[in-house]
């Protein structure tokens, strides 16, 4: 094996390591585990906010972490996680917000703009095939070269 | 002429907006975070006493006196700087406070006490950080105010001044009538 062999094990190596964020043991059951994984990348890291648990190595991440392990360990449900940390680090803490009355017109922007769009596109292009044409040159006359 | 003024109406709206937003964004992004445990019961806990090795604290015997829970380490340069607030209040002894020693090394943070001073009456240490993760603690240093009945009625996260201390906590002390004995007894 050639040196330049070696140096690129060892640099990828170096990714594995890096990549090795979650300390936390495996659950016992693969579905449990994919939960568990898929939970990790909904919640914010509260240290670190543009961090989602699961990419952060602070330690709070990681306490967070053993606790959804736990939870669902113990058989709670998503949904019941979801609420664990709500109620203790309030909406923030997901990444995506809940839909309530308080944000109900952020939730209702994208359609409200959409349908805002349609109806001055309709109303331009109403307008527009009211036009009388008043080009200069008939279209069936070749332009002059 | 005012076909083309709109355009610029909506451009010089959307300026409006972002500015508003801009100017009224807080400068430190955690400040915005309200805890949902205002106005809500403390959790419970018991935890091992820092001090006294051996014996444990029950949050119970907060009940019916006003405390100041502070969540500090060893590790949290902020916790030095507030330090020095809390020797304060210790000082003008208005309230008890309550020290939740997080994520620590015990004999560092004894170390600590005997060095800068000890303004707790009771030093708890949440090692694994699982009392902390209960009362939402993500940025140390953090201090509750809980009154007599378990109610937190004022929070703040990140190092308290003794300005901080007067607007936000006092108040809420000095509005309340003071307890009055041990007549529930």
């Amino acid at each position: 094996m050639s040196w330049r062999v070696l140096a690129v094990l060892a640099m990828l190596c170096w990714t594995l390591q890096a990549a090795a964020v979650d300390n936390t043991p495996p659950l016992p059951d693969p579905a449990m585990q994919a939960r568990y994984l898929a939970l990790i990348n909904e919640f914010r890291c509260m240290q670190c906010q543009n961090e989602s648990l699961a990419d952060s190595s602070v330690g709070l991440a990681a306490d967070l972490r053993r606790e959804i392990h736990d939870l669902i360990l113990a058989g709670k449900s998503d949904d019941e996680i979801r609420d664990y940390l709500v109620s203790r680090y309030s909406e923030f803490i997901l990444f995506r917000p809940r839909m309530s009355l308080k944000n109900l017109w952020l939730w209702s922007a994208p359609a409200v703009l959409l349908l805002a769009g349609i109806l001055i596109a309709v109303r331009v292009m109403r307008q527009r095939a009211r036009l009388p044409i008043t080009d200069d040159d008939p279209p069936d006359t070749l332009p002059t070269a | 002429m005012k076909r083309s003024l709109l355009p610029l109406g909506l451009f010089a709206l959307i300026v409006v907006v972002l500015a508003v937003g801009i100017y009224n964004a807080p400068k430190n992004g955690s400040k915005l975070i309200v805890s949902p445990l205002l106005g809500r019961s403390a959790p419970s806990f018991t935890l091992p006493k820092l001090i006294d090795v051996g014996q444990q604290f029950e949050s119970r015997s907060m009940q019916g006196r006003w405390h100041l829970v502070n969540v500090w380490g060893t590790w949290c340069v902020e916790c030095r700087a507030e330090h020095a607030t809390l020797l304060k209040i210790k000082e003008q002894g208005s309230v008890p406070i309550i020290g939740i020693d997080w994520k620590d090394d015990d004999a560092a943070a004894v170390a600590w006490l005997a060095q800068l001073g000890n303004p707790y009456d009771m030093v708890v240490a949440d090692r694994e950080g699982r009392v902390a993760i209960d009362w939402g603690v993500y940025a140390a240093p953090e201090s509750f105010l809980v009154n007599p009945q378990g109610i937190v009625v004022e929070k703040q996260t990140g190092a308290m001044n003794l300005e901080d201390w007067q607007a936000k906590f006092l108040p809420h002390l000095s509005k309340a009538p003071s307890p009055t004995g041990k007549s529930g007894a």
